[in-house]
């Protein structure tokens, strides 16, 4: 692992195993990466990130795991697939994201953002219970756990005057086909 | 022309306009659609984010029962119709093992935005517009996925893409040049972080007035709703007076072709395009 220093504190010893297990998940190489910060500069969310896309990358190249898997960054990303089309390597950096995503979701430990993945979480159970996504009960449970019931409630009403909230909600016929899914694949 | 229809989830809530306006000119032009069986949702980002092969298996489920008919696919929302290629081209790969299932990936996948701004439907739609919308100041905005990844969507000028802009003109409405037409609204960071998308709804905004636009055209629910719902608290902020409404180009296709039901679809806008259009005589 990475995080073994060398005497002097602050040099970090690379450590490309973790690359390698990025690799094998999202087929892609980082080691292509030449720090040419095309990804960061045209991303949309590198407001809202700890770590910008190209540090991210860079520590992945290096090992540092726990600070990849655990920054706010993976969260915030928005998917535009800017940085992925822009790459002059061709490293689908969106595509990296997603896999330190599914990383991070899947061990367990503390998760760089908490609103995000509940949202997601939250999403996928409406669609295991429907097939399809309520989107107005799916929201309200969305934000009766982030305890935030009253943030946009005028939104929300204006939103229900003007018939875009269904108040029955649309389900696929055989949900047990979805469920099955859902078992297989080990979703939420 | 004969099409298996993919509406998505948003089509039947947020989006109901866009799924009605579309339905609306397909009649009008004479393309058949016929709503894909027991359809279940495509997983959207949310697949994605947390677990990548149910992700797949959601979108493919649909794509594995289109393929007992032989039609194209029609898909109107940017977001699905992303998960859908993704999935037609891992289950060509040999997800369709996994999933335990043959398929044979004859059918396409095609977004409802590339087919109405393609050469012999634009000519379909040149013969039958009787209300041009003249003097409609529009600017064109496509998002991500509608362009973006070109392996996937086929679309070679992706960083500058025109093709809205040519249906739009054969509509007789004024698109306008800027530079914002392919940047990203925040997609559905939008609902759990609406303090890091404002401000980019917000660029979109200034963009769209600097260029002198009247009212943004969208092919995509996720794009339209974050616009138009945003916009409020944003124009505030800024001390201005006065939003621009988001049109998905089906509406606008349907005024122009004076489709009769159009003021059912735009009543249903978070800003209100009513006086507008009539202020240009198109309603
Ligand atoms: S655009 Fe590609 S090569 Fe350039 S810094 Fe980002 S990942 Fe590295
Ligand atoms: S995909 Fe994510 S990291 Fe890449 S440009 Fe978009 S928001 Fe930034």
């Amino acid at each position: 692992m990475a995080q073994k220093k060398s005497q002097h504190e602050h040099v970090v010893v690379p450590d490309n195993a973790f690359a390698h297990r990025v690799r094998k998940k999202t087929g892609e190489n980082v080691f292509q990466c030449y720090q040419c910060l095309k990804c960061s500069t045209g991303c949309p969310m590198a407001h809202a990130m700890d770590i910008l896309p190209h540090q991210l990358i860079k520590e992945v190249q290096l090992g540092l795991r726990e600070e990849v898997i655990s920054s706010r960054t993976i969260w915030v990303c928005a998917s535009c697939l800017t940085c992925s089309v822009r790459c002059p390597n061709k490293i689908d950096i969106a595509r990296v994201m997603d896999g330190l995503r599914q990383m991070a979701h899947a061990r367990k430990g503390r998760l760089g953002d908490e609103l995000v993945p509940l949202f997601h979480e939250t999403f996928l159970r409406s669609i295991r219970g429907r097939g399809r996504v309520y989107e107005i009960g799916m929201l309200m449970n969305y934000k009766f756990k982030t305890k935030q019931l009253f943030r946009d409630i005028g939104l929300g009403w204006r939103m229900f005057r003007k018939g875009k909230i269904r108040l029955l909600p649309s389900r696929v016929k055989k949900t047990k086909e979805i469920k099955d899914l859902f078992n297989k694949f080990r979703g939420v | 022309m004969m099409f298996t229809y993919y509406p998505g989830c948003s089509l039947h809530g947020t989006a109901r306009e866009f799924g009605e306006s579309l339905q609306g000119i397909c009649k009008a032009l004479e393309v058949e659609l016929h709503e894909l069986e027991d359809w279940n949702c495509c997983g959207a980002s949310s697949g994605h984010a947390l677990n990548e092969k149910l992700s797949i298996a959601l979108a493919a489920r649909n794509l594995i029962i289109a393929e007992r008919d032989e039609r194209d696919i029609l898909v109107p929302c940017a977001a699905c119709y992303h998960r859908m290629k993704v999935a037609h081209k891992t289950l060509q790969q040999g997800f369709d093992r996994t999933m335990g299932e043959h398929y044979s990936g004859r059918n396409h996948v095609v977004l409802a935005m590339d087919l109405f701004s393609d050469r012999d439907i634009l000519a379909r739609i040149a013969e039958r517009v009787v209300k041009p919308l003249k003097d409609l100041r529009v600017v064109c905005y496509y998002g991500c996925l509608t362009v973006r990844p070109p392996d996937l969507t086929e679309v070679k000028d992706h960083e500058y893409p025109q093709h809205m802009e040519r249906l739009m003109g054969q509509l007789g409405a004024e698109p306008l040049p800027w530079s914002y037409k392919t940047d990203c609204c925040g997609g559905g960071l939008s609902l759990s972080r609406p303090e890091t998308t404002d401000r980019l709804i917000r660029t979109l905004y200034e963009g769209a007035l600097e260029a002198g636009a009247e009212a943004f055209v969208v092919g995509c629910p996720l794009c339209q709703v974050n616009i138009e719902a945003r916009q409020a608290e944003i124009v505030r902020e800024m001390g201005k007076g006065f939003s621009l409404p988001a049109f998905y180009f089906t509406e606008l296709i349907g005024l122009a072709l004076a489709i009769k039901g159009a003021e059912g679809w735009l009543k249903r806008h978070m800003v209100d395009p009513i006086f507008l259009l009539r202020s240009k005589g198109l309603l």
